[in-house]
C-alpha cells in the first residue's frame, strides 16, 4: 500500500467530511452543545417566550389585542406603507442596479459603494440625517415630519440595498446575445426589456422585494424621531410595540409582535418556497 | 440610445442624491455650521463620552462571541450531517426577519423581573434587563446572522478536497482547521465582522427596549442621539450622529476593500 497522496481516480467532490469534524469527535460534540446552549439563550428561549406571552390567554384575548382600534391601525398602516415602499424599489432599485451595471460614468465606483450605506448607518442616524433635510426646518421647503409621507421616506432609505443588490448580479452574468439577436430582429427596446430584459430579472427583483418587506415590517430606529409616533395617524407597528412595552401591557405588545414576526416569515417563507420550485422546475 | 441612457443614469443618481446623499451631506454641514469648537465640546461632554464607551464595551463582547460561534455555526451547516440542520438554519436567519423592539421584548419576556428566568436571576443577584449584559445579549441577537452567512458559503465554494487531504495525511480536526480551513476562508470572516461590528454599533431598537435608557449609565451612542433630539440638543445630536456617520463611512471603505480582495463573492445580505 503506497503512501504518497496521490489523488484518487474518482474525485469525491462533494462528499461529506467526517474524517475533519470526526476526528475530534468529542471535541465536535462539545462545540454542537455550545452552538446548542448559545443559540437557546439568543433566539430560541425569547422566541418561544415572546410566543408563550401572545398566546397566554388564549386565542380570544390574542384577537382581541390584534384587533384593538390602535392596534389594528398601526398594523394596517405598517403592512401598507411596506407594500408601498417595496413596490417603489422594485423600480427604483432595478433601475439603479442597471444604471451601475450597463452604463459608465465617472464616481460610478463611488456611487456603488454608497448604495450600502443604509445598512452601515445605524438606524436612528438614518432618521436624524433625514429630519435634517425633509424636518421642520428643511432648507427646501419640504417638510414631511409627523406625516405618512415620512415613513415611506425612512423605510425607502433603509431598505434601498436590498434590491439593488439582488439584481446586480444576475444584470453582471446576463449574456447579452439574446438582447443583440432581439434588437437585430427588429425588436424594439422597450420589446427587448419586457420580453427579454425583465424575465431574466424578476425573480432576482422577488428576492430583492420580499428582503425589503420583512425589513420594512420591523423597521424602528429610523422612525422614532420623524414620524411623531401619533397614534392612528403615523403610529407603525413596532412603534406600538415599543409603546405598549413602555405601558407594562406585555400581552398587547407580544401579540402585535407576533403578527409582525408573521407577516415578514409567510413573505420570506414565501420566497424561499419559490426560489427552490423555480430552481426544480425551470432549470 | 444614448439620449435614453442618460436618462436613466439622470433619474437613478438623481433618487440617490436625493435620498442618500443630501441628507447625510446636510447633516455634516449643520453639524460644522459654526465651526468645529461646538462640536468637539458636544462629542467630548461626559454623557457623550459614557455612551461611547458603553457602545465599544458592547462592541467588544458581542462581536468576538458571534465571530467565534459563527464560523463554528458555519462549519456545522456545511460540513457537518445532523438532524435539525433546517432547524439551526432557521435559527440564524431569524434575526433578520425580527423587528429590533420585538428582539428586545423576547429577552425581557425570558430574562426580565417577570419574565421566565427572573426569580432565578434575581435569587443569584444577577441583573440582566434594564443593565450592560441584557444590552450586550440584544446586541448579540440582532447581528447574529453576519458571521454565519458571510462565511458559510466561502466555506461551501471551498470544497472539502484539501481538508480530506489533510485528514488522510494524519492531520486532526483542529489542525486541519487552522492551517487549512481557516486561512482560506479568514477574508469571509473578516467581512462579516465588518458587517456585526457596524450593525452592532449602530443597533437602537432592541437596546431601547432592554437597557432602559437611563443617561450617563445604560445609553449607547444611538441611544444619546436619540435622548439629545428629544431635549432639544440639536447640537449634541447631530455631532454623535456625525460620530456615528464616520464609523458608517469607515465600515464601507472596509467592505469595499474587503470585496476586492474575494472578487467573485455576492453579498450575503440580500441572499436569503
Amino acid at each position: 500500500m503506497s503512501t504518497t497522496p496521490t489523488a484518487p481516480a474518482v474525485a469525491p467532490r462533494r462528499l461529506k467530511a467526517p474524517a475533519v469534524l470526526g476526528g475530534g469527535r468529542a471535541a465536535g460534540a462539545l462545540g454542537k452543545g455550545m452552538i446548542g446552549v448559545y443559540l437557546s439563550v439568543l433566539v430560541l428561549l425569547p422566541v418561544a417566550a415572546l410566543l408563550a406571552k401572545a398566546g397566554s390567554g388564549g386565542l380570544d384575548a390574542f384577537w382581541r389585542e390584534v384587533t384593538g382600534p390602535q392596534a389594528q391601525a398601526a398594523i394596517k398602516l405598517t403592512l401598507a406603507m411596506s407594500a408601498i415602499v417595496v413596490a417603489i424599489n422594485a423600480v427604483f432599485g432595478t433601475l439603479i442596479a442597471w444604471v451601475l451595471v450597463r452604463d459608465e460614468f465617472p464616481g460610478k465606483r463611488t456611487v456603488n459603494a454608497l448604495i450600502d450605506l443604509p445598512f452601515a448607518l445605524p438606524t436612528i442616524v438614518a432618521g436624524v440625517v433625514l429630519l435634517a433635510l425633509y424636518g421642520t426646518n428643511s432648507p427646501l421647503g419640504i417638510d414631511v415630519a409627523f406625516t405618512r409621507a415620512s415613513i415611506a421616506l425612512a423605510l425607502l432609505f433603509v431598505t434601498l440595498p436590498f434590491v439593488v443588490r439582488s439584481v446586480q448580479p444576475v444584470l453582471i452574468e446576463m449574456d447579452r446575445s439574446m438582447e443583440e439577436a432581439a434588437a437585430s430582429l427588429g425588436a424594439g427596446p422597450v420589446t427587448v426589456l419586457r420580453r427579454i430584459v425583465l424575465p431574466t430579472l424578476t425573480p432576482a427583483i422577488v428576492s430583492g422585494v420580499a428582503l425589503s418587506f420583512a425589513r420594512a415590517v420591523g423597521e424602528f430606529g429610523s422612525l422614532v424621531l420623524i414620524t411623531g409616533n401619533l397614534p392612528f395617524k403615523t403610529e407603525v407597528g413596532s412603534v406600538y410595540v415599543f409603546s405598549q412595552i413602555q405601558d407594562e401591557n406585555l400581552p398587547a405588545a407580544a401579540a402585535v409582535s407576533v403578527v409582525l414576526l408573521a407577516a415578514a416569515l409567510i413573505v420570506l417563507g414565501a420566497l424561499t418556497f419559490i426560489s427552490r420550485w423555480r430552481s426544480k422546475h425551470v432549470l | 440610445m444614448s439620449f435614453s441612457r442618460l436618462g436613466l443614469r439622470t433619474v437613478a443618481l438623481g433618487y440617490l442624491a436625493l435620498l442618500l446623499l443630501a441628507p447625510v451631506a446636510m447633516i455634516f454641514y449643520r453639524t460644522f455650521e459654526h465651526g468645529i469648537a461646538p462640536v468637539w465640546d458636544a462629542v467630548t461632554a461626559p454623557n457623550a463620552v459614557h455612551a461611547f464607551w458603553l457602545s465599544i464595551e458592547i462592541v467588544v463582547i458581542a462581536v468576538p462571541l458571534n465571530t467565534a460561534f459563527g464560523v463554528g455555526m458555519a462549519l456545522l451547516l456545511e460540513r457537518g450531517s445532523f438532524k435539525g440542520k433546517a432547524l439551526l438554519s432557521t435559527l440564524v436567519d431569524l434575526p433578520f426577519a425580527i423587528s429590533p423592539v420585538v428582539v428586545g421584548l423576547a429577552l425581557v419576556l425570558v430574562y426580565g423581573k417577570t419574565g421566565w428566568f427572573g426569580d432565578w436571576l434575581i435569587g443569584h443577584g444577577i441583573q440582566v434587563i434594564f443593565s450592560v449584559p441584557g444590552m450586550v445579549l440584544a446586541t448579540a441577537v440582532v447581528s447574529l446572522p453576519f458571521v454565519v452567512r458571510e462565511t458559510a458559503p466561502v466555506l461551501r465554494e471551498l470544497g472539502t478536497d484539501a481538508e480530506q487531504a489533510a485528514a488522510t495525511l494524519g492531520a486532526g480536526a483542529w489542525l486541519t482547521f487552522r492551517r487549512i480551513t481557516l486561512p482560506a476562508i479568514r477574508w469571509g470572516i473578516v467581512y462579516g465582522v465588518v458587517l456585526t461590528t457596524a450593525r452592532a454599533l449602530g443597533e437602537f431598537g432592541a437596546v431601547s427596549v432592554v437597557s432602559g435608557r437611563i443617561e450617563g449609565q445604560t445609553q449607547t451612542l444611538p441611544l444619546y442621539v436619540q435622548g439629545q433630539f428629544e431635549n432639544f440638543n440639536i447640537t449634541g445630536a447631530y455631532a454623535s450622529a456625525v460620530v456615528l456617520a464616520l464609523l458608517a463611512l469607515a465600515t464601507l471603505v472596509a467592505m469595499n476593500l474587503l470585496t476586492r480582495r474575494t472578487p467573485a463573492r455576492e453579498s450575503a445580505l440580500t441572499t436569503p
